[in-house]
């Protein structure tokens, strides 16, 4: 195989006045801000749709239901070309004319947060339920016995332990939020697979750009797990699962 | 709402097409589900196995391919591939190459997930079952064969097939490597006429109505 390599291509300049580890950098940071902002919406409305799934309130539970499947059930880049392409023209009220008006960065790194928070809300929704379903019902029997509301017991005695079970799931979800933010690549964001592509073309050295991008994202999944490692240490409860 | 939609451009011409692009979306699914299947019982037991080597290749491919986004790896095989497969077999550029390292990419990344899912199932059988038959005189190989992986397999069979309608929605990541798949289609075919919006809308209709019944299906299979 007559292929020359040349790691040091990264420090060669760029067209725009920066290395190639620039570009790299770049779409590291965008990969990482995209995924930690979809977590965020991921997970409060996750959580939020977990609680509906599981009241008693038939209404509510349907309507979390009915979101999981419709979410879980088309696929992620179909999802992302109709919040980029589709949503702008069909918000009423104007919204659509103020999203257009953004900057084409801006466009997409909005439309791909919410694409990916929705989506992995999901997702997050289904994990909450398990969780709240594998604590005895017992729980929540005593919850009401003692006099909480349904609120104050899920606020002081489901979720609290539905939580340290559901941690080694969260975190693959988690996981799954950075891998999946390579789809937005799909719609124009430079993010970390798009600036591989990039560093493809410009560089005309493809294997030491992918085998980069490659070890970035190994880079950010042995990161996350660490800290979710510490996390789960943290609240681990004496006697309960996960602890030692 | 200010636009109005108008599906006229799914003309029975347009179905046609789609139909085809459905006919790859389909025929990836089926190889890769077949492939991975393969494959990935294959590293779940290099996994389980007592070779050091063997379980470190095994749990290292795992990781590999767990921690890197499809598209990445589509992308992989998709621009580098080719080059190293014309360089070593002398063959010309065709199309043909385009399907054949998507197929190779999903089969890869897909025994990657089955064979977590595969490794969780021998684990579940009892462990009385490995050493009754070794009591019986079953060397390993045929152990596996005849008594652990059906048994593996039958606890299996919901999560491998909601791991399927996962590679299904998946392969319309080929858009990356502009190979013509059902979703690829749709978007040209909106493109073309104007009417991204309802050929989205379209395609996800149809996307969700497959995904939704094989979930439905999943999901009596697992109750029965």
């Amino acid at each position: 195989m007559d292929y020359r390599w040349n790691w040091s291509v990264f420090l060669h300049q760029a067209a725009d006045n920066q290395t190639y580890v620039d570009w790299l950098l770049s779409g590291l940071s965008i990969t990482l801000a995209l995924g930690l902002s979809a977590w965020l919406i991921a997970l409060t409305l996750g959580t939020l749709l977990g609680i509906m799934r599981t009241l008693p309130n038939r209404w509510l539970s349907g309507i979390a239901a009915t979101y999981v499947e419709l979410f879980r059930n088309v696929p992620l880049l179909v999802q992302i070309f109709i919040w980029y392409f589709a949503m702008p023209e069909i918000l009423p009220f104007g919204m659509g004319e103020a999203i257009k008006s953004l900057s084409p960065l801006a466009q997409q790194f909005t439309t791909a947060m919410l694409c990916l928070g929705f989506f992995t809300a999901a997702r997050v929704c289904e994990q909450v339920r398990s969780g709240i379903r594998a604590l005895p019902p017992g729980q929540k029997n005593a919850g009401l016995a003692m006099g909480f509301t349904l609120g104050q017991t899920y606020r002081y005695v489901l979720l609290p332990m539905s939580f340290r079970i559901i941690l080694p799931p969260l975190t693959s979800e988690f996981l799954n939020i950075f891998k999946n933010s390579a789809v937005a690549s799909t719609i124009g964001l430079l993010e970390l697979a798009a600036q591989g592509r990039q560093l493809v073309d410009y560089t005309a050295q493809p294997y030491e750009a992918f085998i980069a991008v490659t070890l970035t994202y190994m880079l950010i999944n042995i990161t996350v797990m660490t800290l979710m490692r510490w996390l789960e240490g943290r609240v681990a409860l004496p006697g309960f699962v996960g602890s030692k | 709402m200010s636009y109005q939609f108008d599906f006229s451009a799914i003309t029975p011409a347009a179905v046609q097409v789609l139909g085809h692009g459905m006919l790859i979306s389909l025929q990836i699914t089926a190889t890769a589900i077949a492939f991975g299947i393969v494959w990935g019982t294959l590293l779940a037991m290099m996994r389980l196995s007592s070779s050091k080597p063997l379980q470190w290749f095994a749990t290292g491919y795992v990781n590999l391919f767990r921690s890197i986004p499809l598209v990445m790896v589509l992308l992989w095989f998709f621009l580098i591939v080719p080059q190293l497969l014309q360089k070593v077999f002398k063959l010309s550029a065709s199309n043909d190459l385009r399907m054949t390292s998507a197929l190779v990419a999903f089969s890869l990344f897909e025994a990657a997930y089955y064979s977590e899912i595969i490794r969780a199932g021998i684990k579940s059988v009892a462990r009385g079952q490995l050493a009754a038959s070794f009591a019986l005189g079953l060397t390993y190989l045929q152990t596996m064969r005849l008594i652990i992986l059906p048994q593996a397999f039958r606890n299996m069979v919901p999560l491998l097939l909601t791991q399927g309608i996962i590679l299904f929605q998946d392969t319309s990541l080929v858009y990356v490597s502009a190979l013509a798949d059902f979703f690829g289609r749709a978007y040209t075919i909106g493109e073309r006429d104007g009417r991204i919006i309802e050929l989205l809308f379209f395609a996800g209709a149809v996307y969700f109505v497959i995904c939704f019944s094989i979930s439905l299906l999943v999901k009596r299979t697992v109750k029965s």
